[in-house]
């Protein structure tokens, strides 16, 4: 069994590169980076630095669970740094961002606060959906960061209707603001995925739909849950243009997301893009994946993204071992300084219970916290007194 | 004031808020081309055009979803769901996402959108096609639901779930389309979360919403005539929940009977029961009764769903029953 699941996953590894040279190349992948010096040489050491910074900042998130910092579900980005943050830096600014509840990565190379996201974990007011959302629900306006969502696939419909809003106030053109919608590869397999790529077909919205597939749901493969374990392909019944890339090439998935998320700028349409990464651990902090061999979790490992750019750097003369201290030392300071930040802040007011169920301001009588009777005397002659 | 049909008045209303605010858009099955399959949207797409009278795939979850993203991104959806049968797939988006987004992100993002969906059995649809079950929404913290019962609520209080910033689900019968009254001219809203005291009366009080205010308020007018003085409390809202102005018509007549459509265990009138028990304890002459659906999968043969469903005489009835219970008197 274990032994064919292996053979499956490398045909498709070979299966991924065969896919990877197919897709037409407008911007330099790695290979041209490497001639083309200068910027690649920059880009390629700011998404070390970041992907560093995302694995120290999870790292840490672990240790915090397991001390009881932390509560309820922590998913970790392990092993997915690359993608994330080739997909963040290839977003505009004002592009809108919908995720999975394995978002920490995401918030972070989006620009969020690294402080307030570990505030968030830690329940805080200062959390950056101050304290009410937790690890599944962080959310930024300020960098258009629209939220983790906890419920598998309930991001892309709410994701999907945000590019109706882009397209009712907007025109296709290189500036629009898209909408980028991140999910995993089990994703695929609920009706609101099939529901929501088929309202973008038709209503040709500017929208890009990132399945990230680490190859494991929890802990059942692509194969066993995937009538067509080619996830990219599943666009295909809407016709919806989709690519498979490499989710552990930080510049492949920056290249290639770079030109998905240009035609959906430009022409107003949906597009798919397949990135495959390895998850290094469990499906969240507490998962001990025990429905993993130790052969495949060492292959996993050996798809780990920072080694593999890290080698690639050094390779390449643009950075030394000291360098790489350097960027480790930063990381972990930068992680310590949210940790600091989170433990300093404030538990949420209690007061503040009933502020953020209702936008638009309703009358007191669902102010009631457990055991409070329906009805106070003193309040209650109040009140029938205003409606005399 | 027009005399006007609860159709044509929701019809009037979304048109007039159309023109009003450009970030109205419409969503729904069969509401452009088709005109909708009540016509409730009759005409729209032909004064709105098509990027403002959407039609959607069959896809209630894909499209009241998207009606979520929209109003996170500032628009102002209005989603039809041709009945309440079939929000339950949507169930996913309107309970685990529209209710929590304003609270899940810290109050950072707001959802204003409006889901107009028809409830009510009555019409011979068999059981898939006949429930009435509201309460589901209105239990959910950061869902407003109103269930107009005439065609100047359906005005005001389509008004109102427009220009509010939370979801609201906003209740319609199969039943009441057709219904005619007076509609104020002028641009009128009501207040999401206020009863209304349908009818004045002294000695019982009956509860109700939506099409079974209608059956409520027949029933008082005939018992008047035997020299009863029924309250009818029209509830409006069943999200947020007007308390106060339920107890305080108990605490008037001392008695109460609820009327629902709705099946009885866990229904709306359980909450208003367990509401007049604190509230007007010592005011009570009776136990409260509850007129509500029998429990069963509404059936389709016309004699049996009529045997399921709450009517007047069934109400009028169990009004006399705790008038008789508690020695009343003319």
């Amino acid at each position: 069994m274990t032994e064919r699941n292996t053979t499956t996953r490398n045909s498709r590894v070979e299966n991924k590169r065969a896919n990877g040279n197919a897709v037409k190349q407008a911007q330099p992948d790695v290979a041209t980076a490497r001639k083309s010096g200068g910027d690649a040489k920059e880009l390629l050491i700011s998404f070390y630095k970041e992907m560093v910074f995302i694995r120290n900042f999870e790292l840490k998130a672990s240790e915090m669970y397991q001390k009881a910092r932390i509560g309820g579900y922590c998913h970790l980005n392990l092993g997915e740094e690359a993608t994330v943050v080739g997909l963040m830096k290839a977003m505009h600014p004002d592009d809108y961002l919908f995720t999975t509840y394995r978002e920490h990565g995401y918030a972070l190379s989006k620009g969020s606060d690294p402080g307030k996201v570990m505030a968030e974990l830690f329940g805080k007011a200062d959390g950056i959906s101050h304290g009410w959302g937790g690890s599944m629900h962080l959310f930024d306006k300020e960098t258009h960061l629209m939220g983790g969502y906890g419920i598998v696939g309930g991001q892309i419909p709410p994701a999907t209707g945000a590019a109706l809003a882009i397209s009712y106030k907007n025109k296709p053109s290189d500036q629009s603001p898209i909408v980028v919608c991140i999910m995993g590869d089990g994703t695929t397999n609920i009706g609101a995925f099939h529901e929501s790529l088929n309202i973008a077909a038709v209503w040709k919205l500017p929208i890009v739909y990132v399945i990230v597939n680490n190859l494991l749901g929890m802990g059942t493969s692509v194969e066993m849950a995937s009538g067509e374990p080619e996830l990219y392909k599943r666009g295909a019944s809407y016709r919806i243009q989709g690519i498979r890339i490499d989710g552990e090439d930080p510049l492949e998935v920056y290249n290639k997301s770079s030109e998905m998320f240009q035609i959906a700028r430009e022409e107003y349409r949906p597009v798919i893009i397949e990135a495959l990464s390895h998850r290094l651990k469990g499906h969240s902090v507490v998962d001990p994946a025990k429905y993993r061999s130790e052969d495949e979790v060492k292959e996993a490992e050996q798809h780990d993204p920072i080694p593999k750019v890290e080698q690639q750097l050094l390779d390449m003369g643009y950075i030394t071992k000291a360098d790489i201290d350097a960027i480790a030392a930063e990381a972990k300071k930068r992680v310590q300084d949210a940790v600091t930040f989170a433990e300093q802040s404030p538990n949420p007011d209690l007061d503040k219970l009933f502020s953020n169920v209702y936008a638009t301001k309703i009358n007191g009588d669902l102010h009631r916290l457990p055991g409070e009777p329906l009805f106070n005397e003193h309040s209650f002659d109040e009140a029938t007194e205003k409606l005399k | 004031m027009t005399i006007k049909t609860y159709r044509q008045t929701l019809h009037d209303t979304l048109a007039e808020e159309m023109r009003r605010d450009q970030d109205i858009l419409l969503i729904g099955e069969e509401i452009g081309h088709f005109e909708g399959s009540y016509k409730i949207t009759s005409g729209l797409l032909a004064e709105f055009g098509p990027e403002r009278v959407k039609d959607t795939p069959i896809a209630e979850e894909g499209f009241v979803g998207a009606a979520i993203g929209a109003a996170m991104l500032g628009l102002r959806p209005i989603v039809e769901i041709m009945t309440i049968n079939f929000s339950l797939v949507a169930m996913d988006q309107i309970i685990n996402h529209a209710a929590k987004i304003h609270a899940m992100f810290g109050g950072q993002a707001t959802v204003p959108m409006v889901i107009r969906t028809p409830g009510g059995g009555g019409q011979q649809l068999g059981a898939s096609h006949s429930q009435n079950i509201e309460v589901f929404y209105a239990h959910i913290p950061g869902l407003k639901v109103v269930c107009p019962a005439t065609p100047a609520d359906a005005k005001g209080l389509l008004k109102a779930a427009i220009k509010d910033n939370d979801p609201v689900l906003f209740l319609e019968n199969l039943g009441l389309y057709g219904t005619k009254g007076e509609v104020p001219e002028e641009d009128y809203t009501l207040e999401i979360g206020k009863a209304n005291v349908a009818k004045q009366g002294s000695d019982i009080t009956i509860i109700s919403y939506s099409k079974a205010t209608t059956v409520a308020l027949e029933v008082a007018n005939e018992l008047s005539k035997e020299q009863i003085s029924v309250e009818v409390v029209d509830l409006r809202s069943l999200r947020p929940l007007d308390r106060h102005t339920i107890v305080k018509s108990v605490r008037k007549t001392s008695r109460a009977v609820v009327i629902e459509d709705d099946w009885l265990t866990y229904g709306i009138g359980a909450e208003i029961a367990a509401t007049i028990q604190e509230g007007a304890f010592d005011y009570l002459d009776a136990p409260v009764r509850r007129v509500a659906a029998a429990e069963v999968p509404v059936p389709y043969s016309k004699p049996l769903e009529l045997a399921s469903l709450p009517d007047a005489t069934t109400l009028s009835k169990v009004v006399h029953q705790v008038l008789d219970a508690t020695a009343f008197t003319r």
